[in-house]
Formats: structure tokens, C-alpha cells, sequence
């Protein structure tokens, strides 16, 4: 009895699914193939989108179009006192979805929450072992240092112990890392000896059932009719796969999709111009920047770096990468709506002339040479990248560096950036989870440094003490006083040149409802509708 | 003997005025020579026809339409790229790059394989084969594909570009001349000189060399186009030459972004290694009919 | 006739053999440690390093690893992706019905429009049909594909809407991959419609592909047609008051069609090159977009295998097109 209205509604949804241009489809133009839909295992935001916001749930998750954290699969939860111990009162009455390979045979509890953890950060865990390329997001955020453990107090209640206070420790647990993944599919995986399934053949809680995967053409999804916050009023979900950025325009134009991730900013006049058509923006927590590997002499001279951030026209940079209003220049790691940042502080300006002063004070009148590291396709933090490593070449000409462009695919530009190989390397990095240490720890620590994410190679003891410090406070206001202090440093130091805050643009046709751009560089769908067909177009 | 009166006389059936004056009569292969003279000029005063430096960006004047169009500058005739760089300098510094990939892999392409070939033809044993074999390896490849492998084992960069055609041109040449060779090797005149006491290497490039060299040089020339051909294509996957260097090949790829925008950065590199490749194939098909009319039934 | 399939056979082995070492050899070349890129972003210490070698196998001397390689495609393994962990032969099944149901509908177009322009170049030889056909031709064997596909989808997508930008099918038909050819699968599907669709989809990607070897066949048709209308048998037939239509359709193509043959073996490799640029620029996903992108991610087992795949496609191909041309052409079977 149990089983009859979801059939129903599922074949309701077939039915529907059938009659061509049915309103209840609607079709992302994204940018990229996922690269599984083991999110664990992965860090591209196409992938996340895939999984994670489709699939998948976490105990908590951001407000749609922000940061502000809710309640998900935690209905609840407590904090003690001494920010050690956080104890979660998990959602009743969760269902996972049915899908052909899995039909979960009980619904959501403790026990899935304890195995999603487990399996990244307990060495002895089974499924530790089963992930080839390791946990990666878990790893550089060092979760598995910072959870001592974690307890099973009840069917509906899970209590999190911390080796020590970790202010940004919630909003984590809303990250896709943190997707909770039904603990029976993997015991069954595990029996029948295909673990590896559970990267192709996804199951979770989440408003999206995976349906169907088409390398470089498609990703299906079906909406998940017993999802806990309501049905989806999307039937059908499909990413078409487009990995350039006009092709996805003019496939918004013809209709072929309904919603156009990352535009390029080129575009958005034309896109602006047709009445079909609604560009959304949004200043995401995204910023790009050159990171200067201090590693290599003489690199190694503040002054050198300082020279190279004079040297750069960063407003010629921004009108050719990104147009008009398509991005604000960046002065620090972090963009200036998010707490924690200074006002005051005040970019490096474009002056050659003192440019050259200090080379010539470091001993390099002469000249240099150095490499610029950039990779051959953009993202929505270097649109064109070819674009900024030339404006960057013929900019360090002028001050007699003769710089070298090296175009490297960008799984090979970031592998061999964290060895350090490059001078120069055109980098972005995307905010996920709305706190200030998001973008410093994991891009400028001497632990980042050590592990090679910190492509400067930088490794300033106070701005390091003044991290650790702030991490292991909660009141906002010290915080944001200590993250002044760092970025004093940075800025003086000048480890990276910080190039601009983009803002993101989505292109939406007029019918689509609903759909809001997140701050933190993931795209989720379960809110979105469609207008009625005989809405105007 | 006076020079004059040596020109009044009878013609001699000379190879080389038969050739000229069949060449000549091939009015469209006379003309894309001529085209090609004047690309060639162009490259080779680059620096001082073109009107600014091709890497110079003028960053007040992006993708500027060509002059004759409303928002062109007469400074920049054929308009401007994304980083403000003058088109028409940077096509007059591309032809420059093109054509002198195009020698140089089919230099390094020839001489390695018309050798190879005189081998394979001399030495049918052992040697030959094994020569033959290897080829038939290196053609089970698609051309692309293998120069991309061979870019991704060298990396990119002009050098590379070269040589990496080079390679993949080699069996033509090496098939070419060793059908050439079998085609001679039994003639009377190779008997004879055999007879005579000549030497191996006497009767490879003496004796039987020169009579080859009427495929190679068709085939040379087509080699030229599709060197010329391939270094774009690997320009426009990224892999040729590396900017700022205004190849052809990797300016469209560039172009791609701004089709909806700006059709002379789309439209102008590609139109330029369309009508040299075609003019180079002109005087392909104009050397073949005029070098040998057996050649005709060649596609 | 046996004596002759064993022979051309016999010569398969060594140069698939060949290849093998080749790509074999290719990825030891390639700079770049596999390791490394197995493990993707994970920290590497030296000991993970060394057991991952030692795990792959790659720390025993190369001609070992050559062996082994041998034997693991002699059991028909592949190997595995490394980015995706998906096993190389399937992401090959899955995506080749794409390439090949765009390089035969290249080569229909180019068949077909071929041999109609070079035959009637040939009956009118010398007349401004003959000679601006050939022109035609020429330019179209020395167009640099990717900008033709450029300069077509600006118009013809673009400015005029007619085709689609990209991809094999509107994607709100949902078309489940049976034969993995769209055409097939759209009529197979209920989805009204979706056929057009998948065919409006594929012009535009079959036409760029299909222009050099159309170029190609129609030089060849009209010099084949040529050699065939001088030979004897054409004129006594002439002589004996056979209409011209029947004659050129019947006798003189059939004759012709010999060389043409030939020239369709000798394309699949130009195709195969073609087809890396069209579905590049088409969004097309088949394994042309598939090899070059993971020769950029350096994913080893993709790029050797695939390489290896396409190679004995080829050498396949030329096979048949070898063994066809012997039975068109009982003079070739016997001399060699």
C-alpha cells in the first residue's frame, strides 16, 4: 500500500516527461562533465552540481542565494560550551530515493551520518581505502585531525567531539563534502564487491534523482517525489553539457536550454538586449589573483613582488577580462562584502615608474625572466585566460621582465603549481562555505604551503598565528580585528598580485522562476519552476 | 660563342623550358604563384610592411572594426583583436610563421624520408621491409592525432610544431620514393651503370635520385599546404604555437569567443590560410601537370 | 584468393605489434608521472609513491611491463580511465557510434555529391562546369576545417537560426542510448520528432567534415572517369549506339568506382583527424573530443588504448578496403 503513490507519481512523471517541451523540463547549459558523482571524492563545482545539490543532503545547508546557514537533515542542534562537543537532532521520517540499483529498505538515521564521516577520515574504515584519488576536500580542511570522533547517541541523534574550537566548523557541515550518503547502498555495494558504483550509480536524499550520465553531452535527473522539503515543481532536470561559454549563449537564444551558466561578459550586452532573455547577477565570494611563487629568487624579494603588483594594469585587466561592471578589482584574498575585511586598505596602484625603482633596489635593472602559468579554457574566475597572461606578459615587458606564457591543462597547471614549478600562475579561488578563513587557511597558510596549495609557497609566521588565533575564536568582532592585522600583512608582503572579484551571471529564458545564483559558486534547481506555456516568452 | 646567336637557334627540347612554358600556360597555377611570391614578400619584410609591432596592444582600441566599417580606424585597416592588437600586422607576421613552418618540417620531412625511401628501395631484404613496416605504423595513426601525441611528448611551442608535422609527413615521402625507386631500379639505363662498375651509392643518388624527383617535388608542395594546414589546427587546439605569436591557427582559436561580436577576428585569420593553402595547391596541380602528365590520375 | 586474404593478414601482425610498442612507448615519453596523476590531489609521500609503482607494475624493467601490457590486451583489458575510474573500452563503446555515424554521414555526402561533380566535370570536360567545379574542389581540399566549421555555424546557427549550435539532439527528447547511433535511437524511441531533430542537428558537423573527402572524391572521379571514357570497351560501346546516360551510369562509374575505393580507404585517417576538430567545435561527443582532452589531462590508459583502438580501426579499415579492391580488381589479386 505503501508503494502505490510514489509509483503513481512516477509514472505521472514519465507520462509527463513524454509530451515534447513539457514546462516541468528544464535544461541547464553547463559547463563541464562531472567528474563523478562521488562528491567526496571530488572538488569542481560542475561536479558538486551534479551531486551534491542534486543527489545529495547535509546535515545543514545554506540559504538559497547566501550564506546563512539552515537546518536539513539536522532538525537541531547544540553546542557546548567549550566548542568541543556539537550534538545534531537528525530529521525523522527521511526517505532516500528508489532508483533501479537501490531500494533502500529503511529511512534515514545516525547511521548514515556516522558512515559518510567515517569513511573520509577513519583510516580503518572500509571504504577509506575504496576512494583512488583520497577525500581531497576533507583532507586540505584537515577534518580528520580536527573530529576526534564521533558518537551515536540515539536513531536520531549524532554527537560530533573536536580536538579544538573550529569557529567555521557548521557552516562546513553544509559543504558538499559533507553530502550524507545512505549507509545500506554501501554496505550492499560493498557485499555484491562493486563499491565503485557508488560513483556512477549515485543515491541520496536529495530533491534530484540521478537518472542517466552521457560523457560530454548530458546529466538527466528526475525529481525526487518524496523528497523531505517538498517535491521539486522541476519533473525533469537535464544538464546539457557545453563546455564553451557562447555556445551556451546561442543555445539559450534557440531555446535548447532554459538556463545559461557563467556567460561570458562579452556576451551580456547582446543578452541583456533580448526580451526572451534575464541575466541574473550576484558578487559571489570569488576571487582571482596571481599567485607569485616566493620559492623561486628572486621571488623570494618583497620587493620583486611588490614591483610586479605596480607593474600590473589591473583596470586595463578588468576591462578586457571581464567588460563592463563584470567585476570589481581585488585588493585582498577576499571580497569586500564579506566581514572580516578592511575598507581602508588600499589596492597597489599601476606605476611603472616605481616599479622599475624597486626592481633596480633589488638588484634587477638588468631585467628578468620569469613564467606565467595559465590554462587553456576559463572559468568564471579567468573568463579568457589567454587574455590576462598576455596583458600580464606586455605589462612585465615594460619593466624589462621578459616573461614566458605556459598554457597547462588545468588537472596538470594545478598539480604542478602545488610543486611549485611555476614563477607566475593565474589562480581563482571560490568561497564555499562564507567565512573569511575559507580563503586564507586553504590558500595562504604555511600548512597550504607545505602541502603546495598555497602556490606562493608563503609562509609568514605572524600572518600564520594570526589565522591560528582566529580560527579558535567565536566572537565575530575579535575576528574581523585579527583578519585586519593579517591582511595588513598580506598586502605589505604581496604574495599574490589580486586581480578582481567577478561577479557571476546566470542568463535565464523569461518563464524560468525561482532560480537564484549562490554566493558560494554552486547552482542548485530544487526551487526553480516554470512560468505556465502561455506565459509571454 | 656568342649568347645571342645561341638564343636564335632552334630550342633544344631542354627538360627545364618544357616545363616553364607548360607551367606558364596553367593560368591559375601562374597566378597563385604570383600570390605566393607576394606572400612570401610579405613575410620576408614583415617587420617593416607591417604598420605596428603584431604584439603591441592598444588597449584603448579593442576588437575595433576594420576601417571601411562604421566605428574603424584608419590607423588599424583591418580592425583590432580582443587585446588591441592591429589584424592586419599580426596576419602579415603570421604569414611569416606560417610559411616558414611549412619549409622547415618539409625540409626536415624530405630529406629523412627521401633517403629512407632510396633505402627501402635499394635494400629489399631486410632493411626495406622493416622501413615499410614502420611507416605502415605511423600511417595506421590519424595525422592530427599523432602530431598531437607528438606535441604532448615534446610540449608545444614553434620547434615543436615543426617537428611534430615533420614526423607525421614522413611516410609520404618515404612511400613516394620507394615506388619511384622500383619504378627505375629495372630500367636500362640503372643496368648499365650497374654494368659499368657504379657503386650503391653512385646509382641511389646519382643514377636513379634525379629520375624521382618529379612526384617528390608535387608531393613536396602539397606537403607544404598540409604542413601549413596542420600547424593551424594545432594552433587552434592550443597546442602549436604559443601566444603572443600571431599564428594563424591560434588567433581563431582565440576568435572563437567573439563570433557573435566581432566576424573580422573570426572571419580574416582563416580566410588568409585558406587562399595560401590554396594557392600553394594550385601550383601543386600546375607542377604536376607541367612535370609529368602521368601524374594527372594523382588525386 | 585465400592465398591472398593470408598474405595481407599475415602482414596485420607485425604492424599492430608495431603500434602497440608505439603507444607503448608514447606514454613512457609523455612528461609526467602517472602516479601523480592517479592520485589527483592527494599529498603523496615517497612510500605511496613507490607501493603505487610497484602496485602498476611500473618499476620492473620496460620490456616486462611490455609483455604484460601485451598479455592484458590479449585478454581484452584496457584498463581503466584514470579520471573518470570507468574502464577505457566502455567509454570507447559508449562514445564511437557518435564518430562513426558522423564520419558515414560524411562520407555518404561526400560519396554521393563526389561522384556526381566528377562525373559531370568529366562528361564536360574543359567547359566553365568542369573547370569551376575543380576549383570548387580545390578550395575545399585546402580548407582548414575548424574555421570552415566556424564560418558555417556563424551563419547558419547564428545569424540565421537554421541549425542547431551544437550537440546530437535537443536534449527535452529523452532518447535512451540503445545503438549509441542518434538517428537509429530517435526512431526507435517514441519521441515524435526527435529524428528530424537529431538529423538537423548532425548537417552542419557532416557537411565540415565531410568537405575534404567530398574535394577529394570529385578530383578522383572526374581523372578516373577520364582514363575510363579513352578506354576501348567505352568507345566500341559508344560505336555500338548505347545511350550516353546508360553508358557514363552503368559502364564507365562502375569502372571508375575502382580508384574512388581506394581513396575512401585512405580517408579514415584524414577523417579520423577531421573528426577530432568537428566534434571539438560541435560539442560532438565522440572519441576524437575524448582522446585530445585526455591527452591534456594526461590520462595514460585513455590516451594509449584509445590511440591503439583508432590505429587498429585503421589498419581494419584498409584491410577491407585492400581485400574489396582485390575482388573489384582480379589484375591486383594476382600480380603480387
Amino acid at each position: 500500500m505503501m508503494l502505490r503513490r510514489p509509483t503513481a507519481l512516477l509514472l505521472a512523471g514519465l507520462l509527463a516527461g513524454a509530451v515534447q517541451a513539457a514546462p516541468s523540463s528544464l535544461v541547464v547549459c553547463t559547463e563541464g562533465s562531472p567528474e563523478g558523482f562521488d562528491i567526496v571524492q571530488y572538488t569542481a563545482a560542475v561536479s558538486a552540481d551534479a551531486s551534491a545539490e542534486t543527489v545529495f543532503d547535509r546535515l545543514l545547508r545554506f540559504a538559497p542565494g547566501g550564506s546563512e546557514l539552515l537546518p536539513a537533515l539536522a532538525e537541531r542542534w547544540e553546542v557546548s560550551a567549550d566548542g568541543l562537543e556539537y550534538t545534531f537532532h537528525l530529521r525523522r521520517g527521511v526517505k532516500f530515493q528508489r532508483t533501479p540499483w537501490f531500494m533502500p529498505s529503511r529511512e534515514f538515521n545516525a547511521d548514515d551520518v556516522i558512515w559518510s564521516f567515517r569513511r573520509q577520515i577513519d583510516p580503518a574504515h572500509p571504504w577509506h581505502k575504496l576512494s583512488p584519488r583520497g577525500f581531497p576536500y576533507a583532507e586540505s580542511m584537515a577534518v580528520g585531525e580536527l573530529i576526534e570522533r564521533i558518537e551515536r547517541l540515539d536513531e536520531h541523534r549524532v554527537r560530533f567531539v573536536l580536538r579544538h574550537p573550529e569557529a567555521p566548523f557548521l557552516a562546513n557541515l553544509a559543504m558538499g563534502f559533507a553530502s550524507i550518503y545512505p549507509a545500506e547502498y554501501a554496505d550492499r555495494l560493498l557485499a555484491a564487491g562493486t563499491p565503485e558504483r557508488l560513483n556512477s550509480q549515485p543515491a541520496g536524499s536529495g530533491p534530484f534523482i540521478f537518472e542517466r550520465y552521457e560523457k560530454d553531452a548530458q546529466v538527466r535527473f528526475r525529481r525526487n517525489p518524496d523528497y523531505w522539503d517538498g517535491a521539486p515543481a522541476i519533473e525533469r532536470l537535464i544538464f546539457a553539457i557545453t563546455p564553451e561559454p557562447n555556445v551556451r549563449v546561442q543555445k539559450l537564444k534557440a531555446g535548447d536550454c532554459q538556463i545559461a551558466l557563467y556567460p561570458r561578459p562579452v556576451d551580456l550586452p547582446g543578452l541583456r538586449r533580448d526580451v526572451r532573455i534575464q541575466v541574473l547577477e550576484d558578487e559571489p565570494l570569488l576571487t582571482a589573483y596571481i599567485g607569485i611563487n616566493t620559492r623561486h629568487p628572486p621571488l623570494d624579494d618583497v620587493r620583486v613582488r611588490q614591483a610586479l603588483n605596480l607593474a600590473f594594469d589591473k583596470s586595463a585587466y578588468l576591462r578586457a577580462q571581464y567588460g563592463e561592471g563584470g567585476a570589481s578589482p581585488a585588493v585582498a584574498p577576499y571580497p569586500p562584502s564579506l566581514w572580516g575585511s578592511d575598507p581602508t586598505l588600499a589596492g597597489w596602484p599601476h606605476d611603472p615608474a616605481r616599479a622599475r625603482a624597486l626592481l633596480a633596489e633589488a638588484g634587477h635593472a638588468q631585467g628578468l625572466k620569469l613564467s606565467i602559468w595559465t590554462r587553456p579554457g576559463g572559468g568564471p574566475t579567468n573568463p579568457n585566460p589567454g587574455i590576462g597572461a598576455q596583458l600580464l606578459q606586455a605589462d612585465l615587458a615594460a619593466i624589462g621582465i621578459r616573461a614566458e606564457i605556459r598554457v597547462l591543462e588545468w588537472g596538470e597547471l594545478i598539480k604542478r603549481a602545488k610543486n611549485g614549478e611555476h614563477d607566475l600562475v593565474f589562480m581563482g579561488w571560490a568561497g564555499d562555505n562564507g567565512d573569511p578563513d575559507n580563503f586564507l587557511t586553504p590558500n595562504l597558510s604555511c600548512a597550504a604551503a607545505a602541502s603546495g596549495e598555497n602556490q606562493a609557497g608563503w609562509c609568514d609566521e605572524r600572518f600564520d598565528a594570526l589565522l591560528r588565533e582566529a580560527r579558535r575564536t567565536t566572537d565575530q568582532a575579535q575576528r574581523t580585528a585579527l583578519y585586519r592585522q593579517a591582511l595588513a600583512i598580506f598586502h605589505e608582503q604581496a604574495p599574490w598580485i589580486p586581480l578582481a572579484h567577478p561577479r557571476e551571471f546566470a542568463a535565464v529564458r523569461r518563464d524560468v522562476e525561482g532560480f537564484v545564483i549562490s554566493p558560494l559558486g554552486t547552482n542548485n534547481f530544487a526551487g526553480v519552476r516554470r512560468a505556465p506555456a502561455n506565459a509571454p516568452e | 660563342m656568342n649568347t645571342s646567336s645561341l638564343a636564335s637557334e632552334p630550342a633544344w627540347p631542354s627538360p627545364l623550358r618544357d616545363f616553364c612554358r607548360a607551367f606558364a600556360r596553367n593560368r591559375g597555377a601562374f597566378a597563385a604563384l604570383l600570390f605566393l611570391a607576394l606572400l612570401a614578400l610579405c613575410a620576408l619584410l614583415a617587420p617593416w610592411l607591417a604598420p605596428f609591432d603584431p604584439a603591441a596592444q592598444h588597449r584603448d582600441f579593442l576588437l575595433t572594426p576594420p576601417a571601411w566599417l562604421e566605428g574603424g580606424e584608419t590607423r588599424f585597416p583591418l580592425g583590432t583583436d580582443e587585446l588591441g592588437r592591429d589584424l592586419l600586422s599580426r596576419l602579415i607576421h603570421g604569414a611569416r610563421l606560417s610559411l616558414s613552418i611549412g619549409l622547415a618540417s618539409v625540409a626536415l620531412s624530405l630529406l629523412p624520408g627521401v633517403l629512407l625511401g632510396l633505402c627501402a628501395g635499394f635494400f629489399p631484404r631486410l632493411l626495406g621491409p622493416s622501413i615499410m613496416r614502420l611507416m605502415d605504423i605511423m600511417l595506421a595513426l590519424p595525422a592530427l592525432l599523432l602530431a598531437v601525441a607528438v606535441v604532448a611528448v615534446l610540449g608545444p611551442g614553434l620547434l615543436n610544431t615543426v617537428l611534430a608535422i615533420a614526423i607525421v609527413s614522413l611516410p609520404a615521402y618515404v612511400r613516394l620514393t620507394r615506388a619511384a625507386v622500383l619504378g627505375e631500379i629495372h630500367r636500362d639505363y640503372v643496368t648499365a651503370a650497374k654494368l659499368a662498375g657504379a657503386g650503391r651509392l653512385r646509382l641511389m643518388f646519382v643514377a636513379v635520385l634525379p629520375n624521382c624527383l618529379a612526384p617528390l617535388i608535387v608531393q613536396a608542395t602539397l606537403g607544404f599546404s598540409a604542413a601549413i594546414l596542420d600547424a593551424a589546427a594545432l594552433g587552434f587546439l592550443g597546442l602549436g604555437v604559443q601566444p603572443p605569436s600571431p599564428e594563424w591557427g591560434s588567433m581563431l582559436a582565440a576568435a572563437r569567443d567573439y563570433i557573435e561580436r566581432a566576424w573580422w577576428v573570426v572571419t580574416l585569420p582563416g580566410l588568409a590560410i585558406l587562399s595560401s593553402v590554396l594557392a600553394i595547391n594550385l601550383v601543386g596541380d600546375g607542377l604536376r601537370d607541367a612535370l609529368d602528365p602521368k601524374l594527372k590520375n594523382l588525386a | 584468393m585465400l592465398s591472398f586474404l593470408a598474405r595481407r593478414l599475415g602482414l596485420l601482425i607485425p604492424t599492430f605489434l608495431g603500434v602497440t610498442l608505439l603507444t607503448f612507448a608514447l606514454i613512457r615519453l609523455i612528461p609526467g608521472d602517472p602516479v601523480e596523476v592517479m592520485m589527483g590531489e592527494r599529498r603523496l609521500d615517497p612510500q605511496m609513491h613507490a607501493e603505487a609503482m610497484h602496485r602498476l607494475g611500473l618499476d620492473r624493467p620496460l620490456h616486462e611491463q611490455y609483455l604484460s601490457y601485451l598479455g592484458q590486451l590479449a585478454r581484452g583489458d584496457l584498463g581503466q580511465s584514470l579520471r573518470t575510474r570507468e574502464s577505457v573500452w566502455n567509454e570507447f563503446a559508449g562514445l564511437f557510434p557518435a564518430t562513426v555515424e558522423l564520419a558515414l554521414a560524411a562520407l555518404l555526402l561526400a560519396g554521393v555529391l563526389g561522384l556526381l561533380a566528377g562525373t559531370l566535370a568529366a562528361l564536360k570536360r574543359g567547359s566553365i562546369l568542369d573547370h569551376g567545379t575543380m576549383g570548387l574542389a580545390l578550395t575545399g581540399y585546402s580548407m582548414p576545417i575548424f574555421w570552415w566549421a566556424l564560418v558555417l555555424i556563424m551563419f547558419f546557427s547564428v545569424e540565421l537560426g537554421w541549425t542547431p549550435v551544437s550537440g546530437r539532439l535537443d536534449l527535452l527528447y529523452d532518447v535512451p542510448p540503445v545503438t549509441g547511433f542518434m538517428l537509429v535511437d530517435t526512431l526507435l524511441s517514441d519521441e515524435r520528432g526527435a529524428f528530424l531533430d537529431a538529423l538537423r542537428h548532425l548537417i552542419l558537423p557532416a557537411i565540415v567534415l565531410g568537405t575534404i573527402p567530398l574535394a577529394v572524391i570529385a578530383r578522383m572521379t572526374r581523372s578516373a572517369m577520364l582514363e575510363v571514357l579513352r578506354e576501348d570497351y567505352i568507345r566500341a560501346a559508344r560505336a555500338r549506339g548505347l545511350s550516353p546516360a546508360r553508358l557514363v551510369f552503368v559502364h564507365a562509374l562502375r569502372n571508375a568506382l575502382v580508384p574512388v575505393l581506394t581513396v575512401f580507404g585512405l580517408q579514415v585517417g584524414s577523417l579520423l583527424s577531421g573528426a577530432v576538430l568537428t566534434e571539438t567545435l560541435f560539442s560532438w561527443p565522440g572519441i576524437g573530443k575524448w582522446l585530445i582532452e585526455a591527452i591534456g589531462a594526461r590520462d595514460y590508459p585513455v590516451v594509449q588504448n584509445g590511440i591503439l583502438l583508432i590505429a587498429a580501426l585503421v589498419i581494419l579499415v584498409n584491410f577491407v578496403v585492400d581485400i574489396l579492391y582485390g575482388l573489384a580488381n582480379p589484375r591486383i589479386r594476382h600480380r603480387q
